[in-house]
């Protein structure tokens, strides 16, 4: 599955980068310290979090995963989607809290 | 592969250009084909020493060189060093302001991940004075 079309699966807004939109899910991490991400996110995997500073970007560019989706709505900073336009990497914004996602994210095939 | 070498400069409490060192070895390593999973590594040791002199150092340097045996970053900083490197070595022991740790920063797992990522590691501190970090990675299999 790309991310492309987790968006068309989950109730997301992509916010930036979809110059990205073609890299392939390989499954889901969730966190929001960013060191702890940096040490166990892997490759390819949506990461879901509620952190929105220009950081994020940083941390998606250097464990190559393919897109990052903020829970509940938390307010993302303009230098931050401006550098994931340009790093290429998705940002999806969604209401729904990272629990609530991932029970979304288990119930779709990202096989397919 | 030639041999390449890049010098950085990397400031005190610069959060909005963080990662840009890192990022920019990150695209030099892609460039000259090294081993993706060398890249992954030395990405993360090379981002999270770029955060570590942001965060807790007056500023400091960060050297990076290619050679067909090795990759090498050399991180050393302006102080104002580390108190009980031991310590600040142990997974979850972080020293970070509160307003660092709401970015997200301050898990205590910034030098645990780099000594973790790398094949040679080694720090060295001084108290009021500076930090050096030497890291090695192997090209080689």
């Amino acid at each position: 599955m790309t991310v492309a079309q987790l968006l068309n699966n989950l109730d997301v807004k992509l916010l930036s980068g979809k110059d990205g939109l073609n890299k392939k899910i390989s499954g889901f991490y969730i966190g929001d310290m960013l060191s702890w991400v940096m040490a166990k996110a892997e490759e390819g995997q949506a990461w879901i979090t509620i952190q929105t500073n220009i950081n994020v970007v940083a941390v998606g560019v250097m464990t190559d995963i393919s897109c990052i989706i903020i829970a509940e709505d938390a307010e993302v900073d303009p230098d931050t989607l401006k550098k994931a336009e340009e790093e290429g990497i998705p940002i999806l914004q969604t209401s729904l809290s990272a629990y609530h996602i991932a029970i979304k994210c288990a119930s779709v095939d990202i096989h397919e | 592969m030639i041999t390449i070498q890049r010098s950085y400069v990397v400031g005190k409490n610069d959060f909005t250009k963080a990662g840009e060192v890192s990022s920019n070895i990150k695209k030099i390593m892609k460039q000259v084909g090294v081993k993706p999973e060398i890249i992954r590594r030395v990405s993360v040791a090379a981002y999270e020493t770029e955060m570590n002199i942001i965060i807790h150092s007056y500023g400091g340097t960060i050297e990076f060189m290619i050679t067909p045996e090795y990759i090498k970053l050399v991180a050393c900083d302006r102080g104002p060093g580390i108190k009980n490197i031991e310590l600040a070595m142990k997974k979850g022991y972080s020293t970070a302001p509160q307003n660092v740790r709401e970015l997200g920063f301050g898990a205590g797992m910034g030098l645990p991940n780099i000594k973790r990522c790398s094949d040679e590691f080694s720090i060295e501190s001084e108290y009021e004075s500076h930090t050096k970090l030497i890291l090695v990675f192997k090209q080689s299999m």
